[in-house]
Protein backbone atom coordinates (compact mmCIF):
# COMPACT_ATOMS: atom_id res chain seq x y z
CA UNK A 1 0.00 0.00 0.00
CA UNK A 2 1.06 3.94 -0.64
CA UNK A 3 -0.03 7.04 -0.67
CA UNK A 4 -0.76 7.25 -4.36
CA UNK A 5 -3.08 4.14 -4.17
CA UNK A 6 -4.94 5.93 -0.66
CA UNK A 7 -5.51 8.77 -2.70
CA UNK A 8 -6.96 7.41 -6.08
CA UNK A 9 -9.16 4.91 -3.71
CA UNK A 10 -10.20 8.25 -1.45
CA UNK A 11 -10.70 10.61 -4.69
CA UNK A 12 -13.35 7.03 -5.71
CA UNK A 13 -15.14 7.05 -2.33
CA UNK A 14 -15.84 10.66 -2.30
CA UNK A 15 -17.37 10.51 -5.63
CA UNK A 16 -19.54 7.78 -4.11
CA UNK A 17 -20.56 10.07 -1.51
CA UNK A 18 -21.12 12.75 -3.86
CA UNK A 19 -23.39 10.13 -6.03
CA UNK A 20 -24.71 9.56 -2.71
CA UNK A 21 -25.50 12.97 -1.81
CA UNK A 22 -27.16 13.43 -5.44
CA UNK A 23 -29.56 10.33 -4.25
CA UNK A 24 -30.64 11.27 -1.03
CA UNK A 25 -31.64 14.74 -2.52
CA UNK A 26 -33.30 13.14 -5.30
CA UNK A 27 -35.12 11.20 -2.80
CA UNK A 28 -36.29 14.01 -0.42
CA UNK A 29 -37.57 15.52 -3.42
CA UNK A 30 -40.32 13.38 -3.79
CA UNK A 31 -41.85 14.85 -0.38
CA UNK A 32 -41.68 17.97 -2.28
CA UNK A 33 -43.06 16.78 -5.03
CA UNK A 34 -46.14 15.08 -3.71
CA UNK A 35 -49.26 16.82 -4.49
CA UNK A 36 -51.85 17.37 -1.26
CA UNK A 37 -50.40 18.12 1.98
CA UNK A 38 -49.15 15.31 3.99
CA UNK A 39 -51.23 16.82 7.11
CA UNK A 40 -54.49 17.01 5.47
CA UNK A 41 -53.75 13.49 3.88
CA UNK A 42 -53.06 11.91 7.73
CA UNK A 43 -56.18 13.27 9.53
CA UNK A 44 -58.68 12.64 6.74
CA UNK A 45 -62.27 13.20 7.77
CA UNK A 46 -61.24 14.75 11.12
CA UNK A 47 -59.06 17.82 9.81
CA UNK A 48 -59.94 20.73 11.99
CA UNK A 49 -57.83 24.20 11.21
CA UNK A 50 -56.21 23.05 14.67
CA UNK A 51 -55.45 19.55 14.23
CA UNK A 52 -54.46 20.16 10.95
CA UNK A 53 -52.11 23.66 12.51
CA UNK A 54 -50.93 21.18 14.98
CA UNK A 55 -50.06 18.07 13.27
CA UNK A 56 -47.96 20.77 10.79
CA UNK A 57 -45.78 21.89 13.43
CA UNK A 58 -44.97 18.14 14.52
CA UNK A 59 -44.33 16.76 11.44
CA UNK A 60 -42.10 20.19 10.52
CA UNK A 61 -43.84 21.05 7.48
CA UNK A 62 -44.12 24.40 8.54
CA UNK A 63 -40.21 24.46 8.45
CA UNK A 64 -38.58 25.74 4.90
CA UNK A 65 -37.78 23.10 2.56
CA UNK A 66 -33.89 23.22 3.42
CA UNK A 67 -34.47 22.84 6.83
CA UNK A 68 -36.77 19.67 6.54
CA UNK A 69 -34.23 17.66 4.60
CA UNK A 70 -31.52 18.59 7.41
CA UNK A 71 -34.17 17.21 10.14
CA UNK A 72 -35.41 14.48 7.15
CA UNK A 73 -31.35 13.78 7.34
CA UNK A 74 -31.00 13.79 10.79
CA UNK A 75 -33.49 11.10 11.09
CA UNK A 76 -32.40 9.26 8.69
CA UNK A 77 -28.70 9.10 10.50
CA UNK A 78 -30.02 7.78 13.62
CA UNK A 79 -32.43 5.28 12.02
CA UNK A 80 -35.57 6.72 11.78
CA UNK A 81 -37.15 6.98 8.91
CA UNK A 82 -40.61 8.56 9.85
CA UNK A 83 -43.97 6.50 10.36
CA UNK A 84 -45.97 5.08 7.31
CA UNK A 85 -48.42 6.98 6.23
CA UNK A 86 -50.54 4.12 5.76
CA UNK A 87 -50.43 1.70 8.86
CA UNK A 88 -48.93 4.17 11.18
CA UNK A 89 -46.06 2.09 12.14
CA UNK A 90 -42.60 3.10 12.50
CA UNK A 91 -41.03 2.61 9.02
CA UNK A 92 -37.68 0.84 10.64
CA UNK A 93 -40.04 -1.65 12.20
CA UNK A 94 -41.76 -2.72 8.97
CA UNK A 95 -38.98 -3.16 6.70
CA UNK A 96 -36.49 -4.88 9.42
CA UNK A 97 -37.93 -8.27 8.67
CA UNK A 98 -38.57 -7.40 5.04
CA UNK A 99 -34.73 -6.44 4.74
CA UNK A 100 -33.98 -9.88 5.89
CA UNK A 101 -35.84 -11.94 3.79
CA UNK A 102 -34.58 -9.94 0.71
CA UNK A 103 -31.07 -10.26 1.75
CA UNK A 104 -31.54 -13.78 2.23
CA UNK A 105 -32.51 -13.84 -1.51
CA UNK A 106 -30.20 -11.76 -2.65
CA UNK A 107 -27.31 -13.48 -1.29
CA UNK A 108 -28.40 -16.92 -2.06
CA UNK A 109 -28.86 -15.61 -5.99
CA UNK A 110 -25.28 -14.02 -5.59
CA UNK A 111 -23.70 -17.32 -4.25
CA UNK A 112 -25.50 -19.24 -7.14
CA UNK A 113 -24.64 -16.60 -9.70
CA UNK A 114 -21.50 -15.14 -9.23
CA UNK A 115 -19.54 -18.54 -9.47
CA UNK A 116 -21.22 -20.11 -12.28
CA UNK A 117 -21.09 -16.92 -14.47
CA UNK A 118 -17.27 -16.64 -13.76
CA UNK A 119 -16.55 -20.31 -14.96
CA UNK A 120 -19.17 -20.08 -17.80
CA UNK A 121 -17.88 -16.12 -18.83
CA UNK A 122 -14.14 -17.78 -18.64
CA UNK A 123 -15.65 -20.44 -20.79
CA UNK A 124 -16.95 -18.96 -23.37
CA UNK A 125 -13.88 -16.47 -23.94
CA UNK A 126 -11.29 -19.44 -23.79
CA UNK A 127 -13.59 -21.85 -26.52
CA UNK A 128 -14.33 -18.40 -28.22
CA UNK A 129 -16.61 -19.17 -31.27
CA UNK A 130 -17.14 -22.70 -30.44
CA UNK A 131 -20.12 -24.21 -30.61
CA UNK A 132 -20.53 -23.70 -26.80
CA UNK A 133 -19.71 -20.30 -26.96
CA UNK A 134 -22.63 -19.57 -29.67
CA UNK A 135 -25.02 -21.59 -27.94
CA UNK A 136 -24.05 -19.47 -24.71
CA UNK A 137 -24.55 -16.20 -26.28
CA UNK A 138 -27.67 -17.21 -28.10
CA UNK A 139 -29.12 -18.30 -24.57
CA UNK A 140 -27.70 -14.98 -22.60
CA UNK A 141 -28.90 -12.68 -25.65
CA UNK A 142 -32.34 -14.30 -25.24
CA UNK A 143 -32.28 -13.75 -21.77
CA UNK A 144 -30.90 -10.13 -21.86
CA UNK A 145 -33.47 -8.63 -24.02
CA UNK A 146 -36.54 -10.02 -22.75
CA UNK A 147 -38.37 -8.71 -19.59
CA UNK A 148 -37.62 -10.32 -15.85
CA UNK A 149 -41.18 -11.12 -15.44
CA UNK A 150 -41.27 -13.31 -18.55
CA UNK A 151 -38.60 -15.39 -17.46
CA UNK A 152 -40.31 -15.83 -14.01
CA UNK A 153 -44.09 -16.21 -15.41
CA UNK A 154 -42.37 -18.95 -17.72
CA UNK A 155 -40.50 -20.75 -15.04
CA UNK A 156 -43.42 -20.90 -13.08
CA UNK A 157 -45.47 -22.08 -15.76
CA UNK A 158 -43.48 -24.82 -16.67
CA UNK A 159 -42.31 -25.89 -13.14
CA UNK A 160 -44.71 -25.15 -10.94
CA UNK A 161 -47.79 -25.58 -12.96
CA UNK A 162 -46.85 -28.38 -15.71
CA UNK A 163 -44.56 -30.36 -13.19
CA UNK A 164 -45.67 -29.32 -10.11
CA UNK A 165 -41.93 -29.78 -8.47
CA UNK A 166 -41.62 -26.55 -6.98
CA UNK A 167 -44.28 -24.24 -5.60
CA UNK A 168 -45.40 -21.34 -7.12
CA UNK A 169 -45.71 -18.82 -4.40
CA UNK A 170 -42.76 -18.22 -2.24
CA UNK A 171 -43.94 -18.71 1.50
CA UNK A 172 -41.27 -18.64 3.64
CA UNK A 173 -43.42 -19.09 7.02
CA UNK A 174 -43.90 -22.43 6.46
CA UNK A 175 -40.39 -23.37 6.09
CA UNK A 176 -39.54 -26.24 8.20
CA UNK A 177 -36.91 -28.31 7.17
CA UNK A 178 -33.52 -27.96 4.83
CA UNK A 179 -35.23 -29.78 2.09
CA UNK A 180 -38.56 -26.72 2.13
CA UNK A 181 -36.10 -24.30 2.33
CA UNK A 182 -34.27 -25.36 -0.90
CA UNK A 183 -37.67 -26.09 -2.74
CA UNK A 184 -39.33 -22.38 -1.79
CA UNK A 185 -36.11 -21.05 -2.89
CA UNK A 186 -35.35 -22.68 -5.77
CA UNK A 187 -37.65 -20.80 -8.13
CA UNK A 188 -36.94 -17.54 -6.89
CA UNK A 189 -33.33 -17.79 -7.12
CA UNK A 190 -32.46 -19.36 -9.92
CA UNK A 191 -34.83 -17.19 -12.06
CA UNK A 192 -33.55 -14.40 -10.72
CA UNK A 193 -29.76 -16.46 -10.87
CA UNK A 194 -30.58 -16.44 -14.79
CA UNK A 195 -31.13 -12.92 -15.22
CA UNK A 196 -27.97 -11.73 -13.44
CA UNK A 197 -25.61 -14.36 -14.61
CA UNK A 198 -27.04 -13.72 -18.33
CA UNK A 199 -25.65 -9.86 -18.07
CA UNK A 200 -22.79 -11.37 -16.00
CA UNK A 201 -21.14 -14.34 -18.40
CA UNK A 202 -21.81 -11.74 -21.90
CA UNK A 203 -19.56 -8.95 -19.72
CA UNK A 204 -17.15 -11.34 -18.16
CA UNK A 205 -16.70 -12.91 -21.73
CA UNK A 206 -15.91 -9.59 -23.49
CA UNK A 207 -13.57 -8.63 -20.48
CA UNK A 208 -11.73 -11.97 -20.91
CA UNK A 209 -11.68 -11.32 -25.16
CA UNK A 210 -9.81 -8.34 -24.32
CA UNK A 211 -7.06 -9.78 -22.02
CA UNK A 212 -6.32 -12.86 -24.46
CA UNK A 213 -5.89 -10.37 -27.14
CA UNK A 214 -3.45 -7.92 -25.82
CA UNK A 215 0.25 -9.09 -27.14
CA UNK A 216 1.72 -10.37 -23.87
CA UNK A 217 -1.08 -13.18 -23.77
CA UNK A 218 0.56 -14.05 -27.71
CA UNK A 219 3.92 -14.07 -25.98
CA UNK A 220 2.94 -16.54 -23.21
CA UNK A 221 1.27 -18.96 -25.69
CA UNK A 222 4.24 -18.31 -27.82
CA UNK A 223 6.99 -19.53 -25.29
CA UNK A 224 5.19 -22.22 -24.63
CA UNK A 225 3.21 -21.73 -21.21
CA UNK A 226 0.79 -24.57 -20.25
CA UNK A 227 -2.95 -23.22 -20.74
CA UNK A 228 -3.60 -23.54 -17.04
CA UNK A 229 -0.79 -21.16 -15.93
CA UNK A 230 -1.27 -18.94 -18.72
CA UNK A 231 -4.91 -18.46 -17.34
CA UNK A 232 -3.69 -18.34 -13.71
CA UNK A 233 -0.83 -16.32 -14.34
CA UNK A 234 -1.00 -13.95 -17.12
CA UNK A 235 -5.03 -13.64 -17.81
CA UNK A 236 -6.70 -13.43 -14.89
CA UNK A 237 -4.54 -11.19 -12.94
CA UNK A 238 -5.58 -8.62 -15.06
CA UNK A 239 -8.58 -9.19 -15.85
CA UNK A 240 -9.95 -8.29 -11.88
CA UNK A 241 -10.45 -4.93 -12.30
CA UNK A 242 -12.73 -5.12 -15.43
CA UNK A 243 -14.51 -8.03 -14.01
CA UNK A 244 -15.03 -7.33 -10.59
CA UNK A 245 -17.13 -4.18 -12.37
CA UNK A 246 -18.65 -6.66 -14.45
CA UNK A 247 -19.80 -8.49 -11.46
CA UNK A 248 -21.07 -5.04 -9.59
CA UNK A 249 -22.63 -3.88 -12.29
CA UNK A 250 -24.71 -6.57 -13.17
CA UNK A 251 -25.71 -7.27 -9.24
CA UNK A 252 -27.31 -3.57 -10.23
CA UNK A 253 -29.79 -5.69 -12.62
CA UNK A 254 -29.89 -8.14 -9.41
CA UNK A 255 -31.72 -5.28 -7.61
CA UNK A 256 -34.03 -4.66 -10.47
CA UNK A 257 -34.87 -8.01 -11.18
CA UNK A 258 -35.87 -8.63 -7.09
CA UNK A 259 -38.25 -6.10 -7.44
CA UNK A 260 -39.95 -8.01 -10.15
CA UNK A 261 -39.43 -11.64 -8.85
CA UNK A 262 -40.46 -11.04 -5.10
CA UNK A 263 -43.82 -9.19 -6.85
CA UNK A 264 -44.61 -12.37 -8.89
CA UNK A 265 -43.38 -15.01 -6.46
CA UNK A 266 -45.21 -12.65 -3.57
CA UNK A 267 -41.97 -12.88 -1.51
CA UNK A 268 -42.22 -10.89 1.49
CA UNK A 269 -39.32 -8.77 0.59
CA UNK A 270 -38.43 -5.42 0.39
CA UNK A 271 -38.55 -4.58 -3.09
CA UNK A 272 -42.67 -6.11 -3.11
CA UNK A 273 -43.08 -3.67 0.16
CA UNK A 274 -41.78 -0.61 -2.17
CA UNK A 275 -43.80 -1.60 -4.91
CA UNK A 276 -47.14 -1.89 -3.21
CA UNK A 277 -46.27 1.30 -1.19
CA UNK A 278 -45.64 3.44 -4.74
CA UNK A 279 -49.59 1.88 -5.33
CA UNK A 280 -50.37 3.20 -2.39
CA UNK A 281 -48.21 6.32 -2.53
CA UNK A 282 -47.10 5.82 0.88
CA UNK A 283 -43.82 8.10 0.62
CA UNK A 284 -41.69 7.66 4.02
CA UNK A 285 -41.45 4.16 3.22
CA UNK A 286 -41.01 4.18 -0.65
CA UNK A 287 -37.49 7.05 0.14
CA UNK A 288 -36.43 4.48 2.92
CA UNK A 289 -36.11 1.25 0.45
CA UNK A 290 -34.80 3.00 -2.15
CA UNK A 291 -32.14 4.85 -0.14
CA UNK A 292 -31.34 1.22 0.93
CA UNK A 293 -31.51 -0.28 -2.77
CA UNK A 294 -29.32 2.70 -3.92
CA UNK A 295 -27.02 2.44 -0.88
CA UNK A 296 -26.57 -1.06 -1.80
CA UNK A 297 -25.64 -0.30 -5.17
CA UNK A 298 -23.44 2.14 -4.82
CA UNK A 299 -21.48 0.55 -2.25
CA UNK A 300 -21.12 -2.29 -4.94
CA UNK A 301 -20.00 -0.35 -7.60
CA UNK A 302 -17.41 1.87 -5.03
CA UNK A 303 -15.96 -1.55 -4.01
CA UNK A 304 -15.39 -2.75 -7.60
CA UNK A 305 -14.12 0.11 -8.53
CA UNK A 306 -11.56 0.34 -5.55
CA UNK A 307 -10.87 -3.82 -6.64
CA UNK A 308 -9.86 -2.73 -10.01
CA UNK A 309 -7.58 0.16 -8.68
CA UNK A 310 -6.00 -1.86 -6.42
CA UNK A 311 -5.15 -4.90 -8.70
CA UNK A 312 -3.64 -2.93 -11.22
CA UNK A 313 0.09 -2.30 -10.24
CA UNK A 314 0.68 1.20 -12.09
CA UNK A 315 -2.13 2.05 -9.61
CA UNK A 316 0.06 0.59 -7.12
CA UNK A 317 3.13 2.84 -7.93
CA UNK A 318 5.12 0.26 -8.08
CA UNK B 1 -26.10 -28.57 -55.63
CA UNK B 2 -25.25 -25.43 -57.35
CA UNK B 3 -28.88 -24.97 -58.38
CA UNK B 4 -30.02 -25.37 -54.92
CA UNK B 5 -27.33 -22.51 -54.06
CA UNK B 6 -28.58 -19.73 -56.43
CA UNK B 7 -32.19 -20.84 -55.42
CA UNK B 8 -31.40 -19.63 -51.71
CA UNK B 9 -29.09 -16.94 -53.00
CA UNK B 10 -32.49 -15.49 -55.09
CA UNK B 11 -34.48 -16.02 -51.79
CA UNK B 12 -31.75 -13.71 -50.04
CA UNK B 13 -32.87 -10.12 -48.90
CA UNK B 14 -31.56 -7.66 -51.32
CA UNK B 15 -28.04 -6.91 -49.67
CA UNK B 16 -28.85 -3.53 -47.45
CA UNK B 17 -26.28 -1.78 -44.76
CA UNK B 18 -26.60 -2.47 -41.18
CA UNK B 19 -28.17 0.56 -40.76
CA UNK B 20 -30.65 -0.08 -43.05
CA UNK B 21 -31.80 -3.18 -41.60
CA UNK B 22 -32.30 -1.60 -38.60
CA UNK B 23 -34.02 1.14 -39.28
CA UNK B 24 -36.58 -1.20 -42.02
CA UNK B 25 -37.17 -3.65 -38.66
CA UNK B 26 -37.95 -0.54 -36.53
CA UNK B 27 -40.19 1.18 -39.66
CA UNK B 28 -41.92 -2.34 -39.54
CA UNK B 29 -42.23 -1.48 -35.64
CA UNK B 30 -43.75 1.51 -36.36
CA UNK B 31 -45.94 1.06 -39.31
CA UNK B 32 -47.57 -1.76 -36.92
CA UNK B 33 -48.11 0.49 -34.15
CA UNK B 34 -49.71 3.29 -36.03
CA UNK B 35 -51.73 1.52 -38.47
CA UNK B 36 -52.58 -1.84 -36.41
CA UNK B 37 -55.27 -0.27 -34.44
CA UNK B 38 -56.99 -0.03 -37.88
CA UNK B 39 -57.42 -3.41 -38.48
CA UNK B 40 -58.63 -4.66 -35.35
CA UNK B 41 -61.84 -6.48 -35.48
CA UNK B 42 -62.95 -5.15 -32.53
CA UNK B 43 -62.79 -2.68 -30.14
CA UNK B 44 -60.24 -3.06 -27.38
CA UNK B 45 -62.38 -2.33 -24.38
CA UNK B 46 -65.35 -4.70 -26.48
CA UNK B 47 -66.49 -7.77 -24.57
CA UNK B 48 -67.51 -10.14 -27.43
CA UNK B 49 -67.81 -13.53 -25.80
CA UNK B 50 -69.13 -15.11 -22.85
CA UNK B 51 -66.33 -17.50 -22.97
CA UNK B 52 -63.09 -16.38 -20.51
CA UNK B 53 -59.39 -17.45 -22.43
CA UNK B 54 -61.28 -18.69 -25.00
CA UNK B 55 -58.91 -21.06 -27.39
CA UNK B 56 -57.87 -19.80 -31.33
CA UNK B 57 -61.08 -19.22 -33.63
CA UNK B 58 -62.43 -18.25 -36.84
CA UNK B 59 -64.24 -15.65 -35.26
CA UNK B 60 -61.18 -14.68 -32.84
CA UNK B 61 -58.29 -15.23 -34.30
CA UNK B 62 -55.89 -15.05 -31.00
CA UNK B 63 -58.69 -15.96 -28.62
CA UNK B 64 -59.96 -14.20 -25.91
CA UNK B 65 -58.75 -12.79 -22.96
CA UNK B 66 -59.68 -12.53 -18.77
CA UNK B 67 -62.94 -10.72 -19.67
CA UNK B 68 -63.50 -12.18 -22.73
CA UNK B 69 -62.52 -9.58 -25.49
CA UNK B 70 -60.99 -10.10 -28.71
CA UNK B 71 -56.94 -10.96 -27.68
CA UNK B 72 -55.97 -10.23 -31.14
CA UNK B 73 -57.34 -6.27 -31.13
CA UNK B 74 -55.98 -5.73 -27.78
CA UNK B 75 -52.95 -6.92 -29.07
CA UNK B 76 -52.68 -4.51 -31.59
CA UNK B 77 -53.54 -1.43 -29.52
CA UNK B 78 -50.82 -2.81 -26.59
CA UNK B 79 -48.14 -2.84 -29.34
CA UNK B 80 -49.34 0.60 -31.16
CA UNK B 81 -48.92 2.11 -27.04
CA UNK B 82 -45.59 -0.45 -25.93
CA UNK B 83 -43.86 1.11 -29.21
CA UNK B 84 -45.22 4.95 -29.37
CA UNK B 85 -44.53 5.43 -25.44
CA UNK B 86 -41.17 3.90 -26.04
CA UNK B 87 -40.25 5.51 -29.60
CA UNK B 88 -40.55 8.73 -27.85
CA UNK B 89 -38.90 8.56 -25.01
CA UNK B 90 -35.84 6.92 -27.09
CA UNK B 91 -36.51 10.37 -28.74
CA UNK B 92 -36.29 12.25 -25.59
CA UNK B 93 -33.14 10.30 -24.09
CA UNK B 94 -31.37 10.19 -27.33
CA UNK B 95 -32.10 13.90 -28.27
CA UNK B 96 -30.70 14.94 -24.94
CA UNK B 97 -27.79 12.88 -24.37
CA UNK B 98 -26.69 12.95 -27.76
CA UNK B 99 -26.57 17.35 -27.71
CA UNK B 100 -25.55 17.30 -24.55
CA UNK B 101 -22.53 14.92 -25.06
CA UNK B 102 -21.58 16.70 -28.57
CA UNK B 103 -21.90 20.21 -26.75
CA UNK B 104 -20.20 19.55 -23.85
CA UNK B 105 -16.98 18.76 -25.81
CA UNK B 106 -16.93 22.50 -26.82
CA UNK B 107 -18.11 24.09 -23.55
CA UNK B 108 -15.84 25.24 -20.88
CA UNK B 109 -14.73 22.54 -18.71
CA UNK B 110 -17.39 23.49 -15.55
CA UNK B 111 -20.09 22.54 -17.69
CA UNK B 112 -19.10 19.21 -18.59
CA UNK B 113 -18.43 19.01 -14.95
CA UNK B 114 -21.73 20.54 -14.10
CA UNK B 115 -23.05 17.45 -17.15
CA UNK B 116 -21.16 14.53 -15.99
CA UNK B 117 -21.73 15.01 -12.49
CA UNK B 118 -25.70 14.96 -13.13
CA UNK B 119 -25.52 12.39 -15.52
CA UNK B 120 -23.39 10.16 -12.40
CA UNK B 121 -25.94 11.07 -10.07
CA UNK B 122 -28.79 9.58 -12.45
CA UNK B 123 -26.97 6.45 -13.04
CA UNK B 124 -26.14 5.85 -9.56
CA UNK B 125 -30.05 4.85 -8.86
CA UNK B 126 -30.69 1.70 -10.75
CA UNK B 127 -33.41 2.19 -13.50
CA UNK B 128 -36.38 0.25 -12.44
CA UNK B 129 -36.10 1.73 -8.76
CA UNK B 130 -35.49 5.95 -10.36
CA UNK B 131 -38.95 4.69 -12.37
CA UNK B 132 -41.11 3.84 -9.27
CA UNK B 133 -39.39 6.72 -7.34
CA UNK B 134 -40.64 9.28 -10.24
CA UNK B 135 -43.91 7.30 -10.71
CA UNK B 136 -44.65 7.63 -7.02
CA UNK B 137 -44.12 11.45 -7.23
CA UNK B 138 -45.70 12.40 -10.57
CA UNK B 139 -48.41 9.52 -11.32
CA UNK B 140 -48.62 7.53 -14.09
CA UNK B 141 -50.13 9.51 -17.03
CA UNK B 142 -48.52 8.90 -20.66
CA UNK B 143 -46.36 11.84 -20.52
CA UNK B 144 -45.19 11.13 -17.32
CA UNK B 145 -43.83 7.49 -18.45
CA UNK B 146 -42.02 9.07 -21.52
CA UNK B 147 -40.50 11.35 -20.07
CA UNK B 148 -39.50 9.06 -17.19
CA UNK B 149 -38.07 6.66 -19.51
CA UNK B 150 -36.46 9.80 -21.27
CA UNK B 151 -35.00 10.61 -18.55
CA UNK B 152 -33.44 7.44 -17.31
CA UNK B 153 -31.84 6.91 -20.48
CA UNK B 154 -30.50 9.81 -20.69
CA UNK B 155 -27.08 9.58 -19.44
CA UNK B 156 -26.23 6.17 -21.27
CA UNK B 157 -26.96 8.28 -24.27
CA UNK B 158 -24.54 11.39 -23.25
CA UNK B 159 -22.06 8.66 -22.03
CA UNK B 160 -21.88 7.12 -25.78
CA UNK B 161 -22.16 10.07 -27.46
CA UNK B 162 -19.54 12.38 -25.44
CA UNK B 163 -16.99 9.24 -26.27
CA UNK B 164 -17.54 9.06 -29.52
CA UNK B 165 -17.41 12.89 -29.95
CA UNK B 166 -14.31 13.14 -28.07
CA UNK B 167 -12.50 11.22 -30.56
CA UNK B 168 -14.06 12.82 -33.57
CA UNK B 169 -13.30 16.76 -32.10
CA UNK B 170 -9.53 15.92 -31.95
CA UNK B 171 -9.81 14.97 -36.00
CA UNK B 172 -8.18 17.54 -38.67
CA UNK B 173 -11.45 18.21 -40.51
CA UNK B 174 -12.73 19.68 -37.29
CA UNK B 175 -9.57 21.75 -36.98
CA UNK B 176 -10.29 22.91 -40.32
CA UNK B 177 -14.17 23.98 -39.89
CA UNK B 178 -13.23 25.54 -36.82
CA UNK B 179 -10.62 27.88 -38.46
CA UNK B 180 -13.19 28.48 -41.42
CA UNK B 181 -15.14 30.20 -38.86
CA UNK B 182 -18.23 27.88 -38.93
CA UNK B 183 -20.87 28.45 -36.01
CA UNK B 184 -20.94 25.59 -33.43
CA UNK B 185 -24.32 24.31 -35.18
CA UNK B 186 -22.94 23.83 -38.51
CA UNK B 187 -19.97 21.81 -36.78
CA UNK B 188 -22.07 19.77 -34.54
CA UNK B 189 -24.77 18.63 -37.06
CA UNK B 190 -22.50 18.54 -40.32
CA UNK B 191 -19.34 17.55 -39.30
CA UNK B 192 -19.26 15.62 -35.87
CA UNK B 193 -23.04 13.44 -36.19
CA UNK B 194 -22.69 12.61 -39.69
CA UNK B 195 -19.42 10.85 -38.53
CA UNK B 196 -20.76 9.46 -35.64
CA UNK B 197 -23.67 7.82 -37.30
CA UNK B 198 -23.12 4.42 -37.09
CA UNK B 199 -21.91 3.39 -33.84
CA UNK B 200 -24.70 5.81 -32.23
CA UNK B 201 -27.33 4.39 -34.05
CA UNK B 202 -26.69 1.00 -32.67
CA UNK B 203 -26.70 2.82 -29.03
CA UNK B 204 -30.40 4.36 -29.87
CA UNK B 205 -31.46 0.91 -30.62
CA UNK B 206 -29.73 -0.20 -27.31
CA UNK B 207 -31.82 2.73 -25.65
CA UNK B 208 -34.85 1.55 -27.23
CA UNK B 209 -34.82 -2.29 -26.08
CA UNK B 210 -34.32 -1.00 -22.77
CA UNK B 211 -37.53 1.19 -22.73
CA UNK B 212 -39.49 -1.45 -23.71
CA UNK B 213 -38.04 -3.89 -21.23
CA UNK B 214 -38.30 -1.11 -18.26
CA UNK B 215 -42.10 -0.12 -19.63
CA UNK B 216 -43.01 -3.90 -20.17
CA UNK B 217 -41.85 -4.41 -16.36
CA UNK B 218 -43.00 -1.45 -14.65
CA UNK B 219 -46.91 -2.44 -16.81
CA UNK B 220 -46.65 -5.96 -15.24
CA UNK B 221 -45.83 -4.88 -11.61
CA UNK B 222 -49.11 -2.85 -12.39
CA UNK B 223 -47.13 1.06 -12.37
CA UNK B 224 -46.80 1.72 -15.78
CA UNK B 225 -49.26 2.40 -18.76
CA UNK B 226 -53.30 1.82 -16.80
CA UNK B 227 -56.78 0.86 -17.78
CA UNK B 228 -58.34 1.43 -19.88
CA UNK B 229 -54.97 2.02 -21.99
CA UNK B 230 -53.38 -1.03 -22.37
CA UNK B 231 -49.67 -2.00 -23.45
CA UNK B 232 -47.73 -5.40 -23.64
CA UNK B 233 -46.67 -5.25 -20.28
CA UNK B 234 -49.88 -4.77 -18.36
CA UNK B 235 -51.45 -7.46 -21.03
CA UNK B 236 -49.55 -9.98 -19.62
CA UNK B 237 -50.17 -8.67 -16.15
CA UNK B 238 -54.28 -8.59 -16.35
CA UNK B 239 -54.26 -12.32 -18.03
CA UNK B 240 -51.47 -13.74 -15.73
CA UNK B 241 -54.11 -15.99 -14.14
CA UNK B 242 -54.80 -17.54 -18.01
CA UNK B 243 -51.03 -19.52 -17.50
CA UNK B 244 -52.67 -21.53 -15.46
CA UNK B 245 -55.29 -22.93 -18.41
CA UNK B 246 -52.16 -22.15 -20.66
CA UNK B 247 -54.35 -19.33 -22.45
CA UNK B 248 -52.79 -17.40 -25.59
CA UNK B 249 -54.02 -14.47 -23.95
CA UNK B 250 -50.80 -14.44 -21.72
CA UNK B 251 -48.50 -16.20 -23.70
CA UNK B 252 -48.84 -14.23 -26.80
CA UNK B 253 -48.04 -10.74 -25.33
CA UNK B 254 -44.72 -12.11 -24.34
CA UNK B 255 -43.89 -13.82 -27.70
CA UNK B 256 -44.54 -10.25 -28.87
CA UNK B 257 -42.41 -8.82 -26.46
CA UNK B 258 -39.62 -11.25 -27.22
CA UNK B 259 -39.64 -10.77 -30.99
CA UNK B 260 -39.72 -6.99 -30.92
CA UNK B 261 -36.95 -6.52 -28.03
CA UNK B 262 -35.03 -10.06 -29.03
CA UNK B 263 -35.23 -9.21 -33.28
CA UNK B 264 -33.80 -5.36 -32.36
CA UNK B 265 -30.89 -6.72 -30.64
CA UNK B 266 -29.85 -9.41 -33.20
CA UNK B 267 -29.75 -6.81 -35.91
CA UNK B 268 -27.77 -4.42 -33.55
CA UNK B 269 -25.45 -7.09 -32.96
CA UNK B 270 -25.22 -8.00 -36.69
CA UNK B 271 -24.20 -4.09 -36.91
CA UNK B 272 -21.30 -4.38 -34.78
CA UNK B 273 -20.05 -7.40 -35.90
CA UNK B 274 -19.27 -5.90 -39.38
Amino acid sequence: MNARLARLVLRRIGAALCSLLFVVVAIFALTAALPGDVADMLLGQNATPDATQALRHALHLDQPLWLRFMHWCGGMLHGNAGNSLLTGRPVSEMLAPRLYNSLLLAGATTLVAVPLALVLGLACATWRDSVFDRVMTVLTLGIVSVPAFLIATVSVFVFAVQFRVVPALSDIRSIHSVGQFFLTFAMPVATLASITMAQMIRMIRACMIDVFSAPYMEMAVIKGVPPVRIMLHHALPNAIGPVANAIALSLSSLLGGVVVIETIFNYPGLAQLMVDSVMSRDVPIIQACTLLFCMTYLFLTTLADIVALASVPKGRGA
Amino acid sequence: MSGMTTGFRALRLPSLTPAQRVMGLFGFWLVLAVCGPFFAPYAPGQIIDTEVFAPLSHRHWLGTDYLGRDLGSRLLYAVRYTVLICTLSTAFSCGCGILLGIATTATPAWMEQVAGRLMDGILSIPSLLCALLVIAAFGDSLLALVLTLGVIYTPGAYRTSRALALRIARMDYITVAVARGEGALFIIWREILPNMRGPLLADVGLRFIYAVLLLSNLSFLGLGVQPPLVDLGSLVRENVLGLVYGSGAVILPTIVIGVLTVGINLVLDGTSRR
